[in-house]
């Protein structure tokens, strides 16, 4: 195979127009050293050598298998293995096959971010969870900016300059379009870490004529680099259009996030997960690396449609999202809190305990506020002794149910909560009929059958439990007053078969095991 | 590598990319997105590029610094992934 590529340089126009064409179909990836002569002689290092393309290959076909191991629990580690074998792979090609004049200080840097990372991964919490994504987003955001801005000072080490030392036009676009991607993804991510983390208020902030600010400073990023790329010359390092593209993206994504409120950073989070693979895209288009753009498009699919389950889950459309604003005016609508009062039954432990265990069939309903009261490992006790005493025990989980996609899963899961007893909404919607008990537990909003039946409800549309079904429900809740976070009344709480225990979640739960026992 | 046949391999991976992570179970999702967010650091292939290219300082740190930030990435992202999934448990048989 080497001898069929080395001759390129030499080969007529026509020659290379055939053999791009050939090795396009054969395996693109191939092809590395195909069209380009200027290629090699910006940097002697970057191989021209098939066997380097077919390793980046590998590494992208590894990552795909990554994503492929999540389908099930079961070969989700071995998936995870294979993610840090293509890693491996693309680290190790990338050293081996260039002229390294520093490995210490790349060394060093791999082992100062690797211990960072590492610490964090270990110590963080399973509810800081959000958080911490948002903020790995940030990083990659950055660092996409930091390699953008490398290759534009320095574009003979990537290989994008043509033979009279300019960018070369294509490389232009995306380098440009890789800077913006991430310094969006960055700012974005940043406040959308202060705002899960707490550092800032979760209520979105509405400037005057945000629409107009946003797209007018959409347009300008377009119209720059549209201009940027159309320059005749471009060299090393010129020009002021890149720094203000940039300063631009790092604006953009700034003003993008904080309208959005925080009942939506659950898509906000998804979206700069895609973001952040558009990035990853666009600079393994520069530098003409098919394991950067595997991963890029794997992650970009996958930040995309976590968005839209997100979405669909609420009921939203993507652009309303965008939009921002939700939850902004809380008590305007309908008749929330501070109406009139109406009759609900209030229940202890002991009555709780009593008919749980009476009951055949308990679908347990945990939404945020049992992982804010840390209730979860009490639940998942109270789920044994149950199941103990001959009880059919199920977790039915929304998918809002956390703060980010597969949250309250992964909460469950460190409560050693079996995962083939959780289900999704759609996968047991239909056994509330069947089921003795639903117990509602720090959810709210996904239970409201105003989804169902009120069109003035800001929730109306959204899939919700249909708790109504279940022959008896128990709601535990810290007390009447509060609201979910859509900020609406819920008719479940004034049901017949509703009984509320009005208490902190871990303490209410701990007192029913005990009174179980 | 001409622009025609890398677009062809983006193209393919997103539809990849698509039908793969449709087929991942919504009780994942969470890893989902932190293995993601690993993987979308191998970034740092253009990092190292940028920094083992030493003839222009300003880019060498600038790729350097990228290096860290993607190194952060990886690690955290593989090591709180596998620790998700280490707690995702079947129920033991009786």
């Amino acid at each position: 195979m080497d001898s069929l590529f080395s001759a390129t340089g030499h080969r007529s126009e026509f020659g290379n127009r055939i053999k791009s064409r050939i090795t396009a179909t054969v395996g693109a990836a191939l092809a590395l050293s195909v069209s380009t002569p200027a290629y090699a002689a910006g940097a002697e290092g970057q191989s021209v050598n098939p066997w380097v393309a077919l390793a980046y290959l590998v590494a992208g076909v590894f990552f795909i298998l990554a994503l492929r191991g999540l389908s099930s629990p079961a070969t989700s580690r071995r998936g995870n293995r294979f993610g840090m074998a293509g890693m491996l792979i693309a680290v190790v090609t990338t050293l081996v096959t260039h002229s390294v004049a520093n490995i210490w200080e790349i060394a060093i840097a791999i082992a100062i971010g690797g211990a960072v990372g590492f610490v964090i991964a270990r110590r963080i919490a399973m509810t800081a969870m959000p958080q911490l994504v948002a903020a790995f987003h940030s990083l990659v955001g950055l660092a996409a900016v930091l390699v953008a801005a490398a290759a534009f000072l320095n574009p003979g080490s990537f290989g994008i300059l043509d033979a009279t030392g300019s960018i070369l036009a294509v490389s232009r676009v995306e380098m440009v379009l890789g800077a913006a991607i991430g310094a969006i993804t960055f700012s974005g991510s940043v406040i959308a870490f202060a705002k899960l983390n707490g550092n800032m208020s979760g209520a979105p902030i509405m400037l005057p004529a945000r629409h107009v600010i946003n797209l007018g400073t959409l347009l300008a990023i377009i119209v720059l680099t549209a201009l940027y790329t159309m320059q005749p010359f471009a060299g090393a390092g010129e020009g002021w259009i890149f720094w203000v593209v940039l300063g631009l993206a790092f604006a953009i994504g700034f003003l993008l996030i904080i309208p959005i409120g925080g009942a939506d950073m659950p898509v906000v989070v998804s979206m700069l997960n895609s973001y952040s693979g558009w990035a990853a895209a666009a600079m393994g288009f520069t530098l003409h690396n098919t394991a950067m753009i595997v991963t890029g498009a794997l992650v970009g699919s996958s930040g995309a449609i976590l968005s839209y389950i997100m979405c669909r889950a609420m009921n939203r459309s993507f652009i309303s999202v965008i939009a921002g604003g939700f939850g902004a005016e809380d008590s305007s609508g309908g008749s929330a809190a501070g109406g009139e009062q109406r009759p609900y039954k209030q229940g202890s432990a002991d009555d709780a305990a009593f008919m749980l265990e009476q009951a055949e069939k308990v679908i347990i309903i945990p939404g945020y506020g049992m992982a804010v009261a840390q209730a979860q490992h009490a639940l998942r006790e109270m789920g044994d002794v149950l199941k103990e005493k001959g009880v059919e025990v199920k977790y039915a989980i929304h998918p809002v149910a956390g703060r980010m996609p597969g949250h309250m899963n992964v909460l469950l899961a460190e409560a050693n909560v079996p995962y083939d007893e959780v289900f999704e909404l759609e996968d047991i919607n239909s056994e509330f009929a069947t089921a003795d008990v639903a117990f509602i537990i720090g959810a709210n909003d996904v239970v409201n059958p105003a989804a169902k039946t009120d069109k003035s409800s800001p929730i109306y549309g959204m899939p919700v439990f249909d708790v109504d079904k279940a022959k008896q429900v128990f709601f535990i809740k810290r007390s009447m007053g509060g609201v979910g976070y859509a900020g609406v009344d819920n008719d479940v709480f004034y049901m017949n078969q509703t009984t509320m225990l009005l208490s902190d979640a871990k303490k209410m739960v701990e007192e029913i095991v005990k009174a179980l026992d | 590598m001409d622009f025609i046949s890398i677009l062809s391999i983006f193209v393919l991976a997103c539809f990849v990319g698509y039908y793969v992570v449709w087929s991942v179970t919504p009780a994942l999702h969470t890893p989902l997105m932190a293995v993601t967010n690993a993987i979308s650091s191998v970034i740092i292939v253009g990092a190292l590029i940028a920094s083992a290219a030493a003839e222009v300082p300003g880019a060498k740190w600038l790729g350097l610094a990228a290096v860290v930030l993607a190194s952060v990435n990886i690690f955290g992202g593989f090591a709180v992934t596998e620790r998700m999934l280490a707690m995702y448990k079947k129920k033991e048989k009786k």
